[in-house]
Formats: structure tokens, sequence, C-alpha cells
């Protein structure tokens, strides 16, 4: 029997315990808990706020979960050092325990570059946590002038998710287009648009020199009066665990494909871990659910004794803003075709007779017939790839790999 | 595990199983009163080009990705069926981008459903091969894990 903890209590915390438990049902497993909640669905905040959902329908397990899974949850803990050399965990209160390996799940946390005069505003909020969520729709009125400072996926995904709630917002972000480390120019255009047509105001290239109170000064000279402050600049993985015991990190902590780190015992998985992405042939951090759920188990696995590696990892996303959704995955390396039709763009990247990587706008059915042969790495010379450009179908496979497909059991 | 399984050469392209899928998770006792005059939203849909046709619905897979993607926690595995939970679902459609199968699509509100079976609906078993003129889908066992 061995002992296994978990640092942190999010998607990557989950698939770790599911990942034990598929292998073992007597090991014991404690998860300490930074947030003094069950796990949720983190990307569900902004819909939080929209109406969409409810706290009850937003846990991500069901109440019973860690009961049923025999998981002692340490609520409002916080790892603050892993002694490799007794073999504990030590947290901040100066308690240990003790462990046989352990799991470092501590997501990102988010990065605020240092802004002139930001203690002068007296409502500023992040956007990562339930907790965040709620203390945001609390103060938020029908005349609320919001400033959000990010054009990524967590500071649109915040407007979207207030927007019937206040009486008008702006983002401004310091690269030229909307969700920058996903859209070309192009993509990011046709976004934009939507969203201004949905009543939201952009300033791009552009950033706060100064916050006054309620006035933000931005570098371009302009100047926004707003009521609440919403920081949703970037996210950096929690890597100081590891750094702290030498252990090896870059932007995340290092992990090979079974989810260990440099230091023996220690595994990592989720939004702090560098794992690899199939679609770039190297490590890169994949700050998205379903890796953190994927890597989390393939730590469990491995953790309680059996033997596995994910080593199909992807970035890929699938977002919507006002019913215009919106999917890509991959890199975008190589040469770029493209398909259009009315509120419709796909485009493909091709390099060495593999698809890299894509992105939809306005028509995304079936989509994960492109996502497979991204992560797959299909020759597209063994389907028909141009019928496949225009629809996504499983007709551009050849009959017998259909067969395998829908004859066999998968 | 019985699952469906598809046999393309014998597919007429009639869309018969689309139409006694949309029906049998209407939840309405009469086929007109369920779907006359509807553009009708099934778990399975045909597909195709000027060559072959085949059905295609959830193969429920024995790794599901749709269920370790799912961003809600709204997809789980039971008894060897993929089921969701709609009222969970908040309609990203992550469970689209990730299914290599293509076999996913949202229901008219935008929220996801899919193809169980028939196992929980009136109809008990797959209305969809029950309604296939021609055996171009079965619903059978044919080996594998669960
Ligand atoms: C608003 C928003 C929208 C998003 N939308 C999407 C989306 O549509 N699709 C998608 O794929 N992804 C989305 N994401 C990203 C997704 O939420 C993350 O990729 C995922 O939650 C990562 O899971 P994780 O378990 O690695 O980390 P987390 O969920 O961040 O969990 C880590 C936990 O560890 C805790 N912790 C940290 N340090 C310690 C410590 N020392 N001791 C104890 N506990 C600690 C933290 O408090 C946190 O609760 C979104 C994120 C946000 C914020």
């Amino acid at each position: 029997m061995k002992r296994h903890v978990i640092i942190g209590n999010g998607t990557a915390a989950v698939g770790c315990i599911e990942g034990i438990r598929s292998v073992s049902a007597e090991d014991t497993i404690t998860v300490i808990s930074k947030e003094p909640h069950a796990v949720y669905s983190r990307p569900l905040i902004s819909y939080y706020l929209e109406g969409k959902t409810d706290t009850e329908r937003m846990r991500y397990r069901d109440a019973d979960f860690y009961e049923k899974n025999a998981v002692d949850v340490r609520y409002g803990a916080s790892a603050e050092h892993i002694d490799t050399e007794h073999g504990e965990i030590v947290l901040t209160d100066g308690s240990r325990i003790p462990y046989d390996d352990v799991c470092v799940a501590a997501g990102s946390s988010p990065f605020v570059p240092p802004m002139e005069g930001l203690e002068t505003v007296e409502k500023r909020f992040g956007f990562m946590t339930l907790d965040d969520a709620l203390s945001l729709e609390k103060v938020l009125t029908k005349e609320s002038r919001v400033l959000i400072v990010g054009a990524g996926l967590i500071g649109l995904k915040c407007a979207e998710g207030i927007h019937g709630r206040v009486g008008s917002i702006t983002v401004c972000d310091l690269a030229d287009r909307v969700l920058s480390s996903i859209l070309d120019s192009e993509c990011a255009a046709i976004v934009q648009k939507h969203l201004e047509a949905n009543g939201i105001s952009f300033l791009l290239s552009d950033s706060v020199a100064k916050f006054d109170g309620n006035t933000a000064t931005m570098k371009s000279g302009a100047s926004v009066a707003f009521d609440v402050l919403v920081l949703a600049v970037g996210v950096r993985a929690n890597i100081g665990l590891l750094k702290e015991i030498g252990g090896t990190v870059n932007r995340g902590i290092v992990v090979d494909t079974a989810m260990a780190t440099s230091v023996p015992g220690v595994y990592a998985a989720g939004d702090c871990a560098e794992g690899y992405d199939a679609s770039l042939g190297a490590n890169r951090v994949l700050a998205i659910l379903p890796n953190a759920y994927l890597q989390g188990r393939t730590a469990g696995v491995n953790m309680a004794g059996g033997e596995t590696a994910f080593t199909n990892g992807i970035p890929m996303n699938s977002i919507g803003f006002f019913g215009l959704h919106i999917m890509s995955a991959g890199t975008y390396d190589g040469e770029m075709s493209e398909e259009r039709g009315d509120g419709i763009l796909k485009r493909f990247f091709v390099k060495d007779d593999r698809l890299t990587g894509y992105i939809l706008i306005g028509e995304t059915g079936r989509a994960g017939i492109y996502t497979a042969l991204v992560r797959e790495r299909t020759p597209l010379s063994e389907i028909d790839f141009e019928a496949a450009k225009k629809i996504a179908g499983s007709a551009v496979f050849s009959a017998e790999v259909r067969r395998k497909k829908f004859g066999g059991a998968v | 595990m019985k699952r469906v399984y598809v046999n393309e050469e014998w597919c007429l392209g009639c869309h018969l199983c689309e139409y006694n899928c949309a029906w049998a998770n209407s939840g309405v006792r009469f086929m007109t009163d369920a779907l006359k005059g509807r553009k009708i939203f099934p778990r399975i849909h045909v597909e195709g080009d000027s060559k072959i046709t085949f059905a295609v619905s959830c193969r429920h897979c024995e790794d599901p990705l749709c269920v370790k993607s799912c961003i809600a926690g709204a997809i789980r595995k039971e008894d060897g069926v993929v089921r969701i939970n709609r009222d969970k679902c908040v309609g990203c459609l992550t469970c689209v981008l990730v299914c290599p199968y293509g076999a996913l699509a949202p229901a008219e509100d935008g929220i996801m459903q899919k193809c169980e079976l028939c196992l929980s609906n009136s109809f008990g078993e797959p209305a969809c091969v029950k309604g296939c003129p021609n055996h171009a889908i079965v619903y059978e066992e044919r080996g594998g894990a669960e």
C-alpha cells in the first residue's frame, strides 16, 4: 500500500485520483486544497455569471466523489514545501503529511504586471476562481462600467458572462488583436467585430499607463472611466514547489510522458506542468482542461504502479461568444489553405503531409475529425483531404479505415 | 456490451435512422406529432459522398475522450454507455472538438445531446437500428472491452 499526496484540487487532481483508483483500491490519497471548495468546473465561472449554471451544477464531480474514492481532502490548506529527504509535504501551517509519491497539480496564478496606481482602484478583481466570480457578482449593477484588462480567453469569457448584468464593458490589451494566442489577425478581426456588435468596446495595442481611482489613463493617451476593474492579463504556471527544491522547471514544471518530474517520487500535471505537445514535437504548457485531466490521470496510474504514457497531447480550444463558435488546435506551422463561406472561415496548416493545426470560425461541426488528424499525425495522402477541408466527415477515409472505426469496438 | 455497428455497403442513405432517433427521443407517442413540419435534431446522422453513405452515432468508446475533456464534468460512462447530463452542459462544444468520429452534435437549444442507445427512453433499444430497412446498422455484440 502506498501513500499518495496530491497538491491542488482541480481537474488534474481529479484525473490523478481516478487514475490511482483505476489501479489500486487500497492506496491512500490525501488532497491538499488551497481553495475551500470541492472540485468545480473552473471554466464555468463565466457561465455562472451569465446565469447558465449554478454552483450546484458546477460541481465537476458528484458530491460523494471524495468519499467514494476514499480521499482525505484538506480544505483551505496550502503546501509550502516538498521535503524529499523525509518524504513529507510541509503545509503553510507547519504540519506535515508523509508521502510515498506526490503529484503537483497546483495550476496557475494570475500574472499582474506592475501598473502605477493599481492600489487606488477600489473594485478590482481577478477572474480565475469561483470566489473571484462570486465577489465580482456582488458589486456588479446595471449601471456598472467595467474595464477588463486582457483580451485573451479569460478576459473575453468574463466579458460575455457579465454582459447582461452591467452598463458597459471595455476590454484593453497590449496585443493588436483579441485572442492573440490562438487566432491570427484576420480570424481575430471577425471575432472582435462580433463582440463589438454585442456591445463590447475594445482598446487594442494599448495598455494602462496609470490608474487613479476610477480612471485609467492609457499609454495612447486615452482615458477610460470605470467602476469595476477585472484583471485578466495572463497566467503563470505554479512552478515554485519544484523550483525551490532544484527540480527542472521552464515555463512549467518539466515532465516526461509518464508525468514524472526530474525529482524522484514527484509527478506534476495540468496547468502547472510542461509536458509533451505532439503537434509541436516538444514540451509546452498546455493550459486547457482536457490536458489537465489526461495528464493527471496518467500521473495517477503511474503513481499507483500501473504503466502508461501520455504522448498525444495538443493545444486545442472550443470557445463561443454570443453564439459564434470558434475552434482551434495544434500549432499553425506550414502552408495555410482556407475555406470560406457566409460567416465561415476555416484555416488549415499543413506541413510534411500532416495537418499541424487549424482554426475554424462559424462552422465547427464534427471538428473532432480534424483534431484527430492533428493528434494522430495522420498522413494526409491517405485521406481525401481536399474534401475534408470542405466538410468534416468520415467519407474522406478509406472504406478499410471506416470499417475499423464503425464496425469494431473502439 | 452491445453497440451499434455500421454495414455501409447496405446503407441506402434514406435517413430513416435520423427520423426514428428524433422520434424515440422526443417522448411523443406518435411519429407525425413528434416530427411533422419540424427541423429534426437526431443523435445519429447519415454522412457520405456520391459513392457511399453510412450512419454515424456514438461509438461508446472504451476510452472516451469526450468524458475526459468535458469542461463541465457533464459526460460520464456508466455500464458501458457514455451518457450526458444536459443540466450540467453549457454548450461549449469541447466534446465536438475532441470526438474523432464526429459523432456529436448539439440539440436545438445549443446544449449537447448524444446517443444513449435508447436505453432510457420508451424504446429500450436503439430505434435507429430497429427501423433500418436494410440492416445497414445493427445492434450486437462484437467483443472488445467495456
Ligand atoms: C475563466 C476561465 C475559463 C476557462 N475556459 C476554458 C475552456 O473553455 N476550455 C478549457 O479547456 N480550459 C479552460 N480554462 C482553463 C482550465 O480551467 C484549466 O486548464 C484547468 O482548470 C487546469 O486544471 P488544473 O487542475 O491543472 O489547475 P486548477 O484548476 O487551476 O487547480 C489547481 C488548484 O491548486 C490549488 N493550489 C495551488 N497551489 C497550491 C498549494 N501550494 N497547495 C494547495 N493547493 C494549491 C489552486 O488554488 C487551485 O485550486 C479556463 C480557465 C478560466 C479561469
